[in-house]
Protein backbone atom coordinates (compact mmCIF):
# COMPACT_ATOMS: atom_id res chain seq x y z
CA UNK A 1 0.00 0.00 0.00
CA UNK A 2 2.79 2.44 0.88
CA UNK A 3 5.65 3.11 -1.53
CA UNK A 4 9.15 1.89 -0.91
CA UNK A 5 10.86 3.51 2.06
CA UNK A 6 13.27 6.10 0.73
CA UNK A 7 15.33 6.54 3.90
CA UNK A 8 16.28 2.88 3.99
CA UNK A 9 17.80 3.19 0.52
CA UNK A 10 20.10 5.93 1.79
CA UNK A 11 18.54 8.59 -0.44
CA UNK A 12 17.55 11.93 1.04
CA UNK A 13 13.80 12.12 0.42
CA UNK A 14 12.82 15.28 -1.44
CA UNK A 15 9.68 17.05 -0.31
CA UNK A 16 8.47 20.12 -2.18
CA UNK A 17 5.91 22.38 -0.53
CA UNK A 18 4.07 24.89 -2.74
CA UNK A 19 2.56 27.87 -0.93
CA UNK A 20 3.99 29.70 2.08
CA UNK A 21 0.84 30.55 4.03
CA UNK A 22 -0.39 29.15 7.32
CA UNK A 23 -0.58 25.61 5.94
CA UNK A 24 2.45 25.46 3.65
CA UNK A 25 4.92 27.35 5.81
CA UNK A 26 3.94 25.21 8.81
CA UNK A 27 4.29 22.02 6.78
CA UNK A 28 7.74 22.96 5.46
CA UNK A 29 9.05 23.91 8.88
CA UNK A 30 7.64 20.87 10.66
CA UNK A 31 8.76 18.44 7.96
CA UNK A 32 12.34 19.57 8.50
CA UNK A 33 11.89 19.60 12.26
CA UNK A 34 10.32 16.13 12.26
CA UNK A 35 13.14 14.60 10.24
CA UNK A 36 16.34 16.52 9.54
CA UNK A 37 17.23 14.06 6.76
CA UNK A 38 14.37 15.33 4.61
CA UNK A 39 15.30 17.65 1.76
CA UNK A 40 12.52 20.24 2.07
CA UNK A 41 11.91 23.04 -0.45
CA UNK A 42 9.28 25.73 0.09
CA UNK A 43 8.09 27.40 -3.11
CA UNK A 44 6.44 30.78 -2.51
CA UNK A 45 6.56 33.74 -4.91
CA UNK A 46 6.26 36.47 -2.27
CA UNK A 47 9.32 37.26 -0.14
CA UNK A 48 6.97 38.63 2.51
CA UNK A 49 3.84 36.90 3.78
CA UNK A 50 0.76 39.02 4.54
CA UNK A 51 -1.44 37.32 7.13
CA UNK A 52 -5.17 37.46 6.50
CA UNK A 53 -6.42 36.90 10.08
CA UNK A 54 -6.85 40.32 11.73
CA UNK A 55 -6.70 42.06 8.33
CA UNK A 56 -10.33 43.09 8.98
CA UNK A 57 -8.91 45.33 11.70
CA UNK A 58 -6.57 46.85 9.13
CA UNK A 59 -9.58 47.60 6.90
CA UNK A 60 -11.34 49.27 9.83
CA UNK A 61 -8.27 51.40 10.60
CA UNK A 62 -7.68 49.66 13.93
CA UNK A 63 -4.43 47.95 13.04
CA UNK A 64 -1.30 48.71 11.10
CA UNK A 65 -0.65 46.50 8.08
CA UNK A 66 2.98 46.17 9.14
CA UNK A 67 2.10 43.79 11.98
CA UNK A 68 0.53 41.47 9.39
CA UNK A 69 3.84 41.00 7.54
CA UNK A 70 6.21 38.07 8.05
CA UNK A 71 9.43 36.95 6.42
CA UNK A 72 10.65 33.42 5.69
CA UNK A 73 14.15 33.90 7.16
CA UNK A 74 13.64 31.69 10.19
CA UNK A 75 12.11 28.91 8.11
CA UNK A 76 15.17 29.06 5.85
CA UNK A 77 17.32 29.16 9.00
CA UNK A 78 15.86 25.79 10.01
CA UNK A 79 17.29 24.26 6.84
CA UNK A 80 14.30 24.60 4.49
CA UNK A 81 15.27 25.74 0.98
CA UNK A 82 12.98 28.72 0.38
CA UNK A 83 12.53 29.55 -3.30
CA UNK A 84 10.73 32.77 -4.17
CA UNK A 85 9.23 31.68 -7.45
CA UNK A 86 5.72 30.83 -8.59
CA UNK A 87 4.99 27.19 -9.33
CA UNK A 88 4.05 27.01 -13.02
CA UNK A 89 3.40 23.30 -13.57
CA UNK A 90 3.32 19.92 -11.88
CA UNK A 91 4.10 16.66 -13.68
CA UNK A 92 2.65 14.15 -11.25
CA UNK A 93 3.84 11.17 -13.32
CA UNK A 94 7.50 12.19 -13.44
CA UNK A 95 7.14 13.92 -10.06
CA UNK A 96 8.57 17.24 -11.21
CA UNK A 97 7.51 20.79 -10.32
CA UNK A 98 8.41 23.49 -12.85
CA UNK A 99 8.86 27.00 -11.48
CA UNK A 100 8.10 30.30 -13.18
CA UNK A 101 11.76 30.77 -14.11
CA UNK A 102 11.94 27.32 -15.70
CA UNK A 103 13.73 25.58 -12.81
CA UNK A 104 12.64 21.99 -12.33
CA UNK A 105 12.35 20.43 -8.89
CA UNK A 106 12.11 16.67 -8.46
CA UNK A 107 10.03 15.45 -5.58
CA UNK A 108 9.24 12.22 -3.81
CA UNK A 109 6.23 13.84 -2.19
CA UNK A 110 4.61 17.16 -3.03
CA UNK A 111 2.60 19.24 -0.57
CA UNK A 112 0.24 21.76 -2.16
CA UNK A 113 -0.98 24.61 0.00
CA UNK A 114 -1.97 27.27 -2.55
CA UNK A 115 -4.93 28.67 -0.61
CA UNK A 116 -8.05 29.76 -2.42
CA UNK A 117 -8.51 31.90 -5.52
CA UNK A 118 -11.52 34.07 -6.34
CA UNK A 119 -13.73 32.63 -9.07
CA UNK A 120 -13.93 35.43 -11.58
CA UNK A 121 -16.52 33.52 -13.64
CA UNK A 122 -19.10 33.04 -10.91
CA UNK A 123 -20.73 36.41 -10.25
CA UNK A 124 -21.98 38.33 -13.32
CA UNK A 125 -19.75 41.33 -14.00
CA UNK A 126 -17.19 40.47 -11.32
CA UNK A 127 -13.85 39.73 -12.96
CA UNK A 128 -10.30 40.57 -11.96
CA UNK A 129 -10.57 44.13 -13.33
CA UNK A 130 -13.79 44.62 -11.33
CA UNK A 131 -11.95 43.63 -8.16
CA UNK A 132 -9.79 46.74 -8.57
CA UNK A 133 -12.95 48.88 -8.20
CA UNK A 134 -14.86 46.56 -5.88
CA UNK A 135 -12.17 44.84 -3.84
CA UNK A 136 -12.75 41.38 -2.42
CA UNK A 137 -9.92 41.83 0.09
CA UNK A 138 -10.15 38.08 0.70
CA UNK A 139 -6.43 37.71 0.12
CA UNK A 140 -4.51 40.02 2.44
CA UNK A 141 -2.27 42.62 0.84
CA UNK A 142 -2.99 45.23 -1.82
CA UNK A 143 -6.72 44.34 -1.80
CA UNK A 144 -6.91 44.93 1.97
CA UNK A 145 -5.29 48.35 1.65
CA UNK A 146 -7.48 49.25 -1.33
CA UNK A 147 -10.66 48.60 0.66
CA UNK A 148 -9.26 50.54 3.60
CA UNK A 149 -8.47 53.53 1.35
CA UNK A 150 -11.92 53.43 -0.24
CA UNK A 151 -13.62 53.47 3.16
CA UNK A 152 -11.38 56.31 4.32
CA UNK A 153 -12.16 58.33 1.18
CA UNK A 154 -15.93 57.79 1.35
CA UNK A 155 -18.07 60.81 2.30
CA UNK A 156 -20.08 60.52 5.48
CA UNK A 157 -23.62 59.50 4.57
CA UNK A 158 -22.43 56.93 2.04
CA UNK A 159 -23.51 53.33 1.62
CA UNK A 160 -21.13 50.40 1.85
CA UNK A 161 -22.38 47.20 0.22
CA UNK A 162 -20.86 43.81 1.01
CA UNK A 163 -21.64 40.69 -1.04
CA UNK A 164 -21.04 37.29 0.59
CA UNK A 165 -20.94 33.95 -1.25
CA UNK A 166 -22.41 30.54 -0.47
CA UNK A 167 -20.29 27.89 1.29
CA UNK A 168 -17.63 26.63 0.98
CA UNK A 169 -15.09 29.42 1.00
CA UNK A 170 -12.12 30.61 3.04
CA UNK A 171 -12.95 31.39 6.68
CA UNK A 172 -16.69 32.18 6.45
CA UNK A 173 -16.93 33.73 9.97
CA UNK A 174 -14.42 36.36 8.86
CA UNK A 175 -17.02 37.81 6.49
CA UNK A 176 -19.31 38.59 9.44
CA UNK A 177 -16.37 39.84 11.47
CA UNK A 178 -15.57 42.16 8.56
CA UNK A 179 -19.17 43.39 8.39
CA UNK A 180 -18.97 44.12 12.12
CA UNK A 181 -15.70 46.02 11.88
CA UNK A 182 -16.79 48.04 8.84
CA UNK A 183 -19.92 48.93 10.85
CA UNK A 184 -17.62 49.91 13.73
CA UNK A 185 -15.60 52.13 11.42
CA UNK A 186 -18.73 53.81 10.05
CA UNK A 187 -20.25 54.26 13.49
CA UNK A 188 -17.15 55.91 14.89
CA UNK A 189 -15.88 57.82 11.83
CA UNK A 190 -18.83 58.27 9.46
CA UNK A 191 -21.95 58.05 11.61
CA UNK A 192 -24.47 58.99 8.91
CA UNK A 193 -23.30 56.09 6.70
CA UNK A 194 -24.67 52.57 6.53
CA UNK A 195 -23.65 49.05 5.59
CA UNK A 196 -25.82 46.62 3.62
CA UNK A 197 -24.70 42.99 3.64
CA UNK A 198 -26.07 40.89 0.78
CA UNK A 199 -25.69 37.22 1.63
CA UNK A 200 -26.11 34.05 -0.40
CA UNK A 201 -26.76 32.23 2.91
CA UNK A 202 -29.61 32.19 5.42
CA UNK A 203 -27.61 30.92 8.36
CA UNK A 204 -23.99 31.14 9.40
CA UNK A 205 -21.54 30.15 12.10
CA UNK A 206 -21.83 31.97 15.47
CA UNK A 207 -24.96 33.67 14.10
CA UNK A 208 -26.61 34.46 17.44
CA UNK A 209 -23.40 35.93 18.78
CA UNK A 210 -22.96 38.13 15.73
CA UNK A 211 -26.61 39.18 15.61
CA UNK A 212 -26.63 40.04 19.31
CA UNK A 213 -23.51 42.16 18.84
CA UNK A 214 -25.07 43.90 15.84
CA UNK A 215 -28.25 44.60 17.81
CA UNK A 216 -26.21 46.01 20.65
CA UNK A 217 -23.58 47.94 18.69
CA UNK A 218 -24.47 48.38 15.04
CA UNK A 219 -27.90 49.73 14.08
CA UNK A 220 -26.12 50.91 10.90
CA UNK A 221 -25.67 47.31 9.66
CA UNK A 222 -28.41 45.67 7.62
CA UNK A 223 -27.95 41.94 6.90
CA UNK A 224 -30.02 40.61 4.00
CA UNK A 225 -30.11 36.80 3.95
CA UNK A 226 -30.93 34.88 0.76
CA UNK A 227 -34.48 34.25 1.94
CA UNK A 228 -35.05 38.01 2.12
CA UNK A 229 -33.70 38.45 -1.41
CA UNK A 230 -30.14 39.15 -0.33
CA UNK A 231 -28.45 36.61 -2.59
CA UNK A 232 -25.94 38.66 -4.64
CA UNK A 233 -26.16 37.76 -8.32
CA UNK A 234 -24.08 40.38 -10.14
CA UNK A 235 -22.29 43.69 -10.15
CA UNK A 236 -22.09 46.68 -12.48
CA UNK A 237 -18.75 48.32 -11.93
CA UNK A 238 -19.48 51.39 -14.08
CA UNK A 239 -22.72 52.09 -12.23
CA UNK A 240 -21.21 50.99 -8.89
CA UNK A 241 -24.17 48.73 -8.18
CA UNK A 242 -24.51 45.28 -6.68
CA UNK A 243 -27.68 43.41 -7.54
CA UNK A 244 -29.43 40.76 -5.51
CA UNK A 245 -32.33 38.49 -6.36
CA UNK A 246 -34.81 41.26 -5.39
CA UNK A 247 -33.10 44.61 -5.81
CA UNK A 248 -30.16 46.66 -7.01
CA UNK A 249 -28.02 48.50 -4.50
CA UNK A 250 -25.99 51.62 -5.29
CA UNK A 251 -22.70 51.50 -3.44
CA UNK A 252 -20.22 54.18 -2.53
CA UNK A 253 -17.89 51.38 -1.51
CA UNK A 254 -18.49 47.77 -2.53
CA UNK A 255 -16.71 44.81 -0.96
CA UNK A 256 -17.53 41.80 -3.10
CA UNK A 257 -16.39 38.44 -1.77
CA UNK A 258 -16.89 36.14 -4.74
CA UNK A 259 -17.24 32.35 -4.73
CA UNK A 260 -13.84 30.68 -4.54
CA UNK A 261 -11.89 27.60 -5.56
CA UNK A 262 -8.57 26.00 -4.75
CA UNK A 263 -5.50 27.97 -5.84
CA UNK A 264 -4.61 27.52 -9.51
CA UNK A 265 -1.65 25.17 -9.12
CA UNK A 266 -3.97 22.64 -7.41
CA UNK A 267 -6.08 22.59 -10.55
CA UNK A 268 -3.00 22.36 -12.81
CA UNK A 269 -1.73 19.43 -10.76
CA UNK A 270 -5.02 17.61 -11.31
CA UNK A 271 -5.90 17.56 -7.61
CA UNK A 272 -9.07 19.71 -7.87
CA UNK A 273 -12.37 18.05 -8.71
CA UNK A 274 -15.39 19.56 -10.47
CA UNK A 275 -16.23 21.64 -7.39
CA UNK A 276 -12.89 23.43 -7.79
CA UNK A 277 -11.63 22.10 -4.45
CA UNK A 278 -9.30 19.19 -3.65
CA UNK A 279 -10.62 16.04 -2.01
CA UNK A 280 -8.03 14.42 0.31
CA UNK A 281 -7.60 11.38 2.51
CA UNK A 282 -7.73 11.99 6.24
CA UNK A 283 -4.55 11.25 8.24
CA UNK A 284 -2.14 11.89 5.35
CA UNK A 285 -4.01 14.65 3.46
CA UNK A 286 -2.93 12.85 0.30
CA UNK A 287 -5.00 13.78 -2.73
CA UNK A 288 -7.81 11.36 -3.57
CA UNK A 289 -7.11 12.11 -7.23
CA UNK A 290 -3.31 12.19 -7.58
CA UNK A 291 -0.99 9.93 -5.57
CA UNK A 292 2.15 11.47 -4.09
CA UNK A 293 0.53 14.90 -3.73
CA UNK A 294 -0.81 16.12 -0.38
CA UNK A 295 -3.17 19.11 -0.27
CA UNK A 296 -3.47 21.32 2.80
CA UNK A 297 -5.26 24.43 3.95
CA UNK A 298 -8.08 26.27 2.23
CA UNK A 299 -7.57 24.40 -1.06
CA UNK A 300 -8.50 21.04 0.46
CA UNK A 301 -11.90 19.57 1.15
CA UNK A 302 -11.37 17.22 4.07
CA UNK A 303 -14.72 16.40 5.64
CA UNK A 304 -15.44 18.73 8.54
CA UNK A 305 -12.00 20.40 8.58
CA UNK A 306 -12.66 24.16 8.62
CA UNK A 307 -11.01 26.53 6.16
CA UNK A 308 -9.29 28.51 8.89
CA UNK A 309 -5.72 29.57 9.62
CA UNK A 310 -5.82 27.64 12.89
CA UNK A 311 -6.91 24.41 11.22
CA UNK A 312 -4.45 24.91 8.36
CA UNK A 313 -1.59 25.11 10.87
CA UNK A 314 -2.90 22.11 12.82
CA UNK A 315 -3.39 19.81 9.84
CA UNK A 316 -0.05 20.87 8.36
CA UNK A 317 1.65 19.45 11.46
CA UNK A 318 -0.37 16.24 11.09
CA UNK A 319 0.54 16.01 7.41
CA UNK A 320 4.23 16.68 8.14
CA UNK A 321 4.31 13.81 10.65
CA UNK A 322 2.48 11.52 8.20
CA UNK A 323 4.75 12.36 5.25
CA UNK A 324 7.87 11.83 7.38
CA UNK A 325 6.54 8.37 8.26
CA UNK A 326 5.51 7.53 4.70
CA UNK A 327 8.98 8.20 3.31
CA UNK A 328 10.40 5.93 6.03
CA UNK A 329 7.98 3.24 4.87
CA UNK A 330 5.96 3.44 8.09
CA UNK A 331 2.22 3.75 8.64
CA UNK A 332 1.12 7.19 9.87
CA UNK A 333 -0.39 7.41 13.36
CA UNK A 334 -4.08 8.20 13.75
CA UNK A 335 -4.24 11.94 14.42
CA UNK A 336 -6.63 14.27 16.16
CA UNK A 337 -6.69 18.06 16.29
CA UNK A 338 -8.35 21.12 17.77
CA UNK A 339 -9.59 24.16 15.88
CA UNK A 340 -10.39 27.47 17.54
CA UNK A 341 -11.52 30.51 15.54
CA UNK A 342 -11.97 33.90 17.10
CA UNK A 343 -14.05 36.73 15.72
CA UNK A 344 -13.44 40.23 17.05
CA UNK A 345 -16.45 42.45 16.29
CA UNK A 346 -15.28 45.60 18.10
CA UNK A 347 -12.19 46.49 20.09
CA UNK A 348 -12.33 44.37 23.24
CA UNK A 349 -15.33 42.34 22.02
CA UNK A 350 -14.57 38.82 20.80
CA UNK A 351 -16.08 35.35 20.69
CA UNK A 352 -15.09 31.98 19.33
CA UNK A 353 -16.03 28.68 17.82
CA UNK A 354 -14.01 25.59 18.69
CA UNK A 355 -14.05 21.97 17.59
CA UNK A 356 -12.14 18.75 18.13
CA UNK A 357 -11.66 16.63 14.99
CA UNK A 358 -10.78 13.01 14.34
CA UNK A 359 -10.95 10.68 11.34
CA UNK A 360 -13.92 8.29 11.40
CA UNK A 361 -14.49 5.81 8.56
CA UNK A 362 -12.18 7.65 6.19
CA UNK A 363 -13.48 11.13 6.91
CA UNK A 364 -12.70 13.96 9.33
CA UNK A 365 -15.57 14.45 11.76
CA UNK A 366 -16.09 16.63 14.79
CA UNK A 367 -16.00 14.79 18.12
CA UNK A 368 -19.56 14.90 19.39
CA UNK A 369 -20.20 16.64 22.68
CA UNK A 370 -17.09 18.78 22.32
CA UNK A 371 -16.52 22.19 20.78
CA UNK A 372 -19.20 24.73 19.95
CA UNK A 373 -19.51 28.48 20.26
CA UNK A 374 -18.98 30.96 23.09
CA UNK A 375 -21.92 31.23 25.50
CA UNK A 376 -24.58 33.77 24.56
CA UNK A 377 -25.38 35.26 27.95
CA UNK A 378 -22.13 36.32 29.52
CA UNK A 379 -20.85 39.61 30.92
CA UNK A 380 -18.85 41.90 28.63
CA UNK A 381 -15.69 40.95 30.53
CA UNK A 382 -15.95 37.48 28.95
CA UNK A 383 -16.00 39.04 25.45
CA UNK A 384 -13.07 41.22 26.41
CA UNK A 385 -11.12 38.19 27.59
CA UNK A 386 -11.80 36.35 24.32
CA UNK A 387 -10.66 39.40 22.33
CA UNK A 388 -7.40 39.29 24.26
CA UNK A 389 -7.07 35.54 23.59
CA UNK A 390 -7.69 36.24 19.90
CA UNK A 391 -4.75 38.64 19.84
CA UNK A 392 -2.63 36.15 21.74
CA UNK A 393 -3.56 33.44 19.25
CA UNK A 394 -2.32 35.57 16.32
CA UNK A 395 0.99 36.28 18.06
CA UNK A 396 1.44 32.64 19.02
CA UNK A 397 0.62 30.99 15.72
CA UNK A 398 2.64 33.44 13.64
CA UNK A 399 5.57 32.99 16.04
CA UNK A 400 5.39 29.22 15.62
CA UNK A 401 5.34 29.47 11.83
CA UNK A 402 7.56 32.46 11.07
CA UNK A 403 9.32 33.31 14.36
CA UNK B 1 19.80 -7.53 43.15
CA UNK B 2 17.38 -8.02 40.26
CA UNK B 3 15.98 -4.49 40.44
CA UNK B 4 19.45 -3.01 40.05
CA UNK B 5 20.21 -5.17 37.03
CA UNK B 6 17.08 -3.95 35.26
CA UNK B 7 18.07 -0.38 36.06
CA UNK B 8 21.46 -0.81 34.43
CA UNK B 9 19.85 -2.31 31.36
CA UNK B 10 17.63 0.76 30.93
CA UNK B 11 20.56 3.15 31.38
CA UNK B 12 22.74 1.41 28.83
CA UNK B 13 19.84 1.37 26.38
CA UNK B 14 19.48 5.11 26.77
CA UNK B 15 23.18 5.66 26.17
CA UNK B 16 22.99 3.75 22.90
CA UNK B 17 20.06 5.91 21.78
CA UNK B 18 21.83 9.13 22.75
CA UNK B 19 24.92 8.11 20.79
CA UNK B 20 22.85 7.53 17.67
CA UNK B 21 21.13 10.96 17.81
CA UNK B 22 18.09 9.95 15.76
CA UNK B 23 17.35 12.30 12.86
CA UNK B 24 13.63 12.14 13.36
CA UNK B 25 12.01 13.72 16.40
CA UNK B 26 9.55 11.95 18.68
CA UNK B 27 6.02 12.47 17.43
CA UNK B 28 3.48 14.34 19.53
CA UNK B 29 0.53 12.19 20.72
CA UNK B 30 -2.86 12.70 19.00
CA UNK B 31 -4.19 16.23 19.55
CA UNK B 32 -1.01 17.64 21.11
CA UNK B 33 0.39 19.30 18.00
CA UNK B 34 -2.61 21.63 17.67
CA UNK B 35 -2.25 23.05 21.22
CA UNK B 36 0.62 25.27 20.09
CA UNK B 37 -1.82 27.26 17.96
CA UNK B 38 -2.69 29.10 21.20
CA UNK B 39 -0.15 27.84 23.78
CA UNK B 40 3.16 29.22 22.60
CA UNK B 41 5.98 26.75 22.14
CA UNK B 42 8.53 29.54 22.56
CA UNK B 43 8.86 31.92 25.48
CA UNK B 44 8.42 35.69 25.01
CA UNK B 45 5.28 35.51 22.89
CA UNK B 46 2.83 38.31 23.71
CA UNK B 47 -0.22 36.35 24.96
CA UNK B 48 -2.18 35.72 28.14
CA UNK B 49 -2.33 31.99 27.37
CA UNK B 50 0.21 29.97 29.40
CA UNK B 51 2.95 27.88 27.83
CA UNK B 52 2.57 24.13 28.35
CA UNK B 53 6.17 23.04 27.79
CA UNK B 54 7.81 21.85 30.96
CA UNK B 55 4.66 22.11 33.09
CA UNK B 56 3.81 19.46 35.64
CA UNK B 57 1.96 16.59 33.92
CA UNK B 58 -0.29 15.85 36.92
CA UNK B 59 -1.38 19.48 37.15
CA UNK B 60 -2.19 19.54 33.44
CA UNK B 61 -4.29 16.37 33.74
CA UNK B 62 -6.16 17.79 36.74
CA UNK B 63 -6.79 21.08 34.89
CA UNK B 64 -8.06 19.34 31.75
CA UNK B 65 -10.38 17.09 33.75
CA UNK B 66 -11.74 20.10 35.64
CA UNK B 67 -12.31 21.96 32.35
CA UNK B 68 -14.07 18.91 30.97
CA UNK B 69 -16.40 18.54 33.94
CA UNK B 70 -17.14 22.27 33.99
CA UNK B 71 -15.67 22.57 37.48
CA UNK B 72 -13.04 25.01 36.29
CA UNK B 73 -14.40 28.09 34.52
CA UNK B 74 -13.04 28.83 31.05
CA UNK B 75 -13.76 30.73 27.87
CA UNK B 76 -12.83 27.93 25.45
CA UNK B 77 -10.90 25.17 27.26
CA UNK B 78 -14.13 23.64 28.59
CA UNK B 79 -15.32 23.13 25.01
CA UNK B 80 -11.97 21.69 23.92
CA UNK B 81 -11.40 19.39 26.91
CA UNK B 82 -14.70 17.60 26.22
CA UNK B 83 -13.13 16.16 23.07
CA UNK B 84 -10.44 14.19 24.89
CA UNK B 85 -10.43 10.97 26.96
CA UNK B 86 -8.43 10.52 30.16
CA UNK B 87 -5.83 8.48 28.31
CA UNK B 88 -5.46 11.10 25.60
CA UNK B 89 -5.15 13.86 28.19
CA UNK B 90 -2.48 11.92 30.08
CA UNK B 91 -0.46 11.32 26.92
CA UNK B 92 -0.66 14.99 25.91
CA UNK B 93 0.29 16.14 29.43
CA UNK B 94 3.25 13.76 29.58
CA UNK B 95 4.47 14.96 26.20
CA UNK B 96 4.28 18.67 27.08
CA UNK B 97 5.91 18.17 30.46
CA UNK B 98 8.88 16.62 28.66
CA UNK B 99 9.26 19.54 26.24
CA UNK B 100 12.02 22.09 26.91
Amino acid sequence: MFPRPLVAQGAQPRIVVIGGGFAGATAARFLKRTDTRLDVTLVEPNPIFTACPFSNEVIAGLRDMRVQLFRYDHIAGDGVAVVHQAAAAVDSQARIVTLGNGTKLNYDRLVLAPGSDPRFDALAGYDEAASERMPHAWKAGAQTLLLRRQLAAMEDGGTVVMALPALPYRCPPASYERASLIAYYLKTKKPRSKLVVLDAKDTFSMQRLFENAWKELYPNLEWMPASSGGNPNGVDVAAMTVSSDFDTYKADVANVIPPQKAGRIAELAGTADRTGWCPVEPVTFESRLVPGIHVLGDAAIAGAVPKSAFASNAVAKICAAAVARLVRGETPATPKFVNTCYSVVAPDYGFSIAGVYQPVNGQWLEVEGAGGVSPVDVPRAFRSQEAKFANGWFNTITSEIFG
Amino acid sequence: MPGMKAHYAVVSGMLVCAGMTPAHAAEAPPGAASCSGCHAAKPNVDTLVPRLAGQDAGAMVTAMQAYRSGQRPATVMDRIAKGFSDDEIKAIAAWFSAQP
